[in-house]
């Protein structure tokens, strides 16, 4: 990622009371894509940056986001830390792709004077360091053990469907729909319940990231204390796809199944037989079903099937996909018994395995590992705009995941219309999302993860006790 | 774990003998260690060592002795970057073998209580509800042993520790791991405790450190200092001084052959600047001059090959006024009288050189790729060539020298590399028995017909296999 590192040349809080300043100027009138076929055509009227102004001055749920990433500092309690929301680093990009990183502010108060007088195209967030990072400067070359250093950040996820584009049949690159979402769903059933049965982890926020992916925040306190070498082992674990070669992809599967691996497998396996295969149609034509026979280390095997599906299409019942499924483990299933029989228990190994590597190759979560192996990667904030598809992005309850539809997520321009239908007489003061489409993601945040998140804040606040368990002493 | 220093009256004799008693225990693993020891070979031989150097004797308890030597050490291995690394490891492969040798399964589990590490051993009904897992892991590991054991209701000594402490063992899904604990077999358990007992020594040694610079040196300067100073730079295998000294007959004409045939990369390195650029920096002249002694070139023969290399730049007499007093001065013929041994590898890869400067061990001083042409060039076989990079790349940088050696004389190394003259010493070995007309290897001046044997029957060492 290009980016400028200047410091903010101007106090952000010096325009707070000043509001939104710049009108519309003469080349701001660019329309988004797909902002004038959402259901809010309504609002076309405004430009780009117009509909980000009133996002940003009325639908930006601030008090909600300040309160998360507060973590119960924002708290009079004994043990709140005040300096904490101001250690962390926000990244601010204009347009002109000018990136301004190590923003930082004191409270919500502060940030959202700054968001509104700069009207960011996109906010990243950073890490939490030991020193806020607009003062950082005052403390470098202090010698090591001040310098201005991370300590703390979310353990963060990025998954792309651009990294499915070769097992993916509806489309391409930036495309999404809701024939390529269950990958993103089964990722993030796979991942959530990897996170939580395994690491224990509870406090996880799922989020649309505007385009074709998902992000996950894991915001546990143990989460956000881990190291970098922490954070690359439980990606690592995740990790079973190792990228490609040669057209076929690269599976870190051991002779038999971690069980963890092995719980994957078996999310995996239903969502390929009841909705990738029938929706990608993998095995309908020949191009797609060669990549799929090619797992199979048999040349007899898929000589047969090969024949059989291409001498026309068998009059099935039922999904053509699914049925030649179907059909390919009984056939991988008859050779391995005969290979079984003949004693040749390599052979039978490679063929057990093929189902198995198929389903992995196709749908298993294809993680962006450098995102989440550092501490201080960027990552864009919830709530922010996408600025190519006007989209918000939204959380996504991981326990409906296979719901969410990726058409129905609010644009700026839709939100601004439905604004427009609001009720007058609505208090002036407070969160206008409610009003919106906003209101039924909002809630989501949080019942799936704020109200949990600030109850352990207040929790571990109260309990020196519970922090010890977490953090086992190590003074010996 | 040695938490506390040992407090009592240790007397200077009993402090410095203690001291090097442990060191023989420390080098004797780096050892065993360069000839490829592992596992319980290396337990073995760890046992032995112990056993010979540590277990105090009359009136001196082994813990005593045990805890003053460490402590001792920790002094003398304080104080640069490179001497608490070479003590940190070899301390933290001692702690290992002694805790699996000395400790039986349940004085570890009190060994771990006592301090106070965070790892609990897991109740008998906790492994039962996961007991299919945990032997799926076993399984997928490989580990069918532990596998079977554990569905046969056996094997059932499990420790839980945070997941954050293993992350290699969470990255290669080596573990079982539910609601942010790893499940540890008994046996994982010990690399686990070391890894706690480095990192406790670590950081120990960098308190230790400033606390030395600041006022212990100063305090001590009559007492413990010279110790200290001396123990961090001992060397105690054969010092290829002047009593080793094997023979005395090599002529300065014959350098460039041997230098091809049986140099380490970093006296190659160093004669083929002076060769070059008919110069060498201080740093230089003294390692070279001395592995050049060491090697068994007398010391008029050493002016004779100086005063040539240095020709084309320098007149003889300027030569001679300049650094003839330095060579004679290592030969022990002016200044103090004492005459200087070689440096050892220790010393050679410790020295940091500077611009300019070539009198540091390659493998640890170069980039991969420099190291990797150096060798192809010296004909190390490819293999081993790769071998000794990322041995190199790894740390090890002696290791990486035996793969040179072993590359380029094509038979194992028995003895692993731990000096400069050992190297040639073995290189000769090995090439005067493999070609029994050995005189040929020597062209320029064919040796006096007793020299070769003196030469074998003053080396009854480990015989050097041929491939
Ligand atoms: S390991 Fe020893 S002999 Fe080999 S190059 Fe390095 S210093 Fe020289
Ligand atoms: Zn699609």
């Amino acid at each position: 990622m290009p980016t400028t590192d200047q410091p903010a040349e101007q106090d952000p809080l010096a325009d707070a009371q000043a509001g939104p300043q710049n009108g519309p100027g003469a080349g701001d009138t660019d329309m988004l894509e797909g902002a004038s076929d959402g259901p809010a055509a309504a609002a076309t009227s405004f430009s780009r940056d117009e509909l980000l102004k009133i996002y940003y001055g009325r639908l930006f749920p601030f008090e909600e986001f300040a309160k998360w990433l507060a973590y119960g500092h924002d708290s009079k309690h004994p043990r709140a830390d005040a300096t904490f929301f101001q250690r962390r680093e926000f990244c601010f990009t204009l347009d002109g792709d000018i990136f301004i990183r190590y923003q930082s502010f004191k409270d919500k108060a502060e940030l959202q004077a700054a968001v509104n007088s700069r009207q960011p195209a996109k906010i990243d967030i950073g890490p939490l360091y030991n020193v806020p990072p607009q003062r950082r400067n005052a403390y470098s070359g202090l010698g090591s053990e001040r310098a201005f250093a991370p300590v703390e950040r979310e353990l963060v996820f990025d998954i792309d469907l651009t990294d499915y584009d070769d097992v993916r049949t509806c489309g391409k690159e930036g495309h999404i729909c809701q024939s390529c979402w269950p990958l993103m769903a089964l990722a993030i059933q796979v991942l959530d319940r990897g996170l939580r049965e395994d690491f224990g982890f509870q406090h996880i926020l799922w989020v649309y990231s505007g385009r074709r992916g998902v992000h996950a925040w894991v915001c546990d306190a143990r989460a956000r204390r881990l190291t970098d070498e922490q954070r690359s082992a439980i990606a690592t674990y995740f990790a079973i796809y190792k990228g490609q070669e040669n057209g076929v992809v690269k599976l870190a599967l051991t002779q038999t199944l971690h069980p963890s691996v092995q719980r994957a497998y078996t999310l995996l396996e239903e969502a390929w037989r009841e909705r990738i295969l029938p929706e990608q149609h993998l095995l309908e034509d020949e191009e797609s079903w060669q990549g799929i026979l090619r797992y199979i280390p048999d040349e007899d095997v898929r000589e047969k099937l090969q024949g059989r599906w291409s001498s026309g299409r068998q009059n099935v019942e039922g999904n053509i996909n699914t049925f030649r499924w179907l059909d390919l483990a009984a056939e991988v299933e008859k050779a391995r018994a005969s290979a079984q029989r003949s004693k040749d228990f390599s052979g039978a190994h490679g063929l057990r395995r093929a189902c198995e590597e198929i389903v992995f190759a196709h749908a298993y979560p294809r993680l962006d590992m450098e995102v989440s192996k550092k501490m201080n990667h960027l990552l864009k904030a919830p709530f922010c705009i996408h600025p190519k598809t006007g989209k918000v992005c939204i959380p996504i309850d991981p326990a409906a995941a296979d719901e969410f539809d990726v058409d129905a997520v609010p644009t700026t321009s839709q939100l601004v219309a439905e604004l427009n239908n609001a009720p007058a007489d609505r208090p002036s003061k407070g969160s206008d999302w409610q009003y919106t489409s906003m209101a039924a993601p909002m809630q989501s945040f949080s019942s799936c993860f704020l109200e949990s998140l600030v109850a352990s804040n207040r929790a571990s606040m109260n309990s020196q006790v519970q922090s010890a368990v977490a953090a086992p002493s190590l003074a010996w | 774990m040695y938490k506390n220093p040992p407090s009592g009256d240790v007397s200077l004799a009993d402090f410095e003998i203690f001291a090097v008693d442990r060191l023989r225990v420390l080098k004797g693993i780096e050892e065993a260690k360069s000839k490829g020891q592992r596992g319980e070979q290396l337990q073995g031989t760890v046992k032995d060592l112990v056993d010979k150097h540590l277990k105090g004797g009359q009136n001196v308890a082994a813990a005593w002795k045990d805890a003053v030597s460490h402590f001792v050490l920790r002094l003398a291995y304080c104080r640069t970057e490179d001497l608490r690394r070479w003590f940190l490891a070899h301390e933290a492969d001692l702690f290992l073998n002694r805790f699996r040798e000395e400790l039986l399964g349940d004085e570890q589990a009190d060994f771990i209580q006592q301090n106070n590490l965070p790892y609990a051993m897991m109740q008998p009904k906790e492994v039962e509800a996961l007991v299919d897992d945990l032997a799926a892991v076993a399984f997928s590991v490989g580990n069918s042993g532990l596998g079977s054991d554990l569905r046969n209701g056996q094997g059932r000594h499990f420790y839980k520790v945070a997941f954050e402490q293993v992350p290699d063992l969470v990255a290669g899904r080596r573990v079982l791991i539910r609601g942010g604990w790893a499940f540890l077999p008994r046996s994982d358990i010990a690399s686990l405790v070391v890894g706690h007992f480095r990192a406790h020594l670590s950081k120990a040694l960098v308190v230790t450190a400033r606390r030395w610079a600041a006022s212990l040196a100063e305090e001590e300067a009559d007492r413990l200092t010279p110790i200290v100073d001396s123990l961090s730079s001992r060397y105690l295998g054969p010092d290829f001084g002047e009593a080793r000294l094997l023979r005395s007959d090599i002529t300065a004409d014959q350098i460039p052959i041997l230098a091809k045939q049986s140099f380490p990369l970093c006296m190659q390195n160093m004669y083929q600047h002076l060769h070059e650029d008919h110069h060498l920096r201080h740093g230089g002249r003294l390692t070279l001059g001395l592995f050049l002694k060491g090697i068994g070139l007398p010391m008029d023969e050493s002016l004779r090959f100086w005063r040539a290399e240095f020709a084309p730049k320098m007149p003889g007499d300027k030569f001679d006024k300049e650094h003839g007093y330095t060579i004679r001065h290592n030969y022990g013929k002016e200044g103090k009288r004492t005459s200087y041994t070689p440096h050892s590898c220790v010393k050679i890869i410790s020295a940091t050189p500077g611009q300019g400067d070539y009198h540091g061990c390659p493998y640890r001083v170069w980039e991969k790729e420099a190291v990797r042409a150096a060798l192809q060039k010296m004909k190390v076989t490819p293999g081993k060539v790769e071998e000794a990079v990322n041995r190199a790349k790894g740390g090890h940088f002696q290791l990486a020298c035996a793969s040179a050696w072993e590359g380029a004389h094509r038979c194992p190394c028995d003895t692993g590399i731990n000096h400069p003259n050992q190297y040639f010493e073995e290189s000769r070995k090995t090439l005067e028995a493999k070609d029994t007309k050995a005189k040929s290897a020597l062209p320029a001046t064919p040796l006096p017909a007793g020299a070769k044997q003196q030469f074998q029957l003053a080396s009854p060492s480990t015989p050097m296999q041929t491939a």
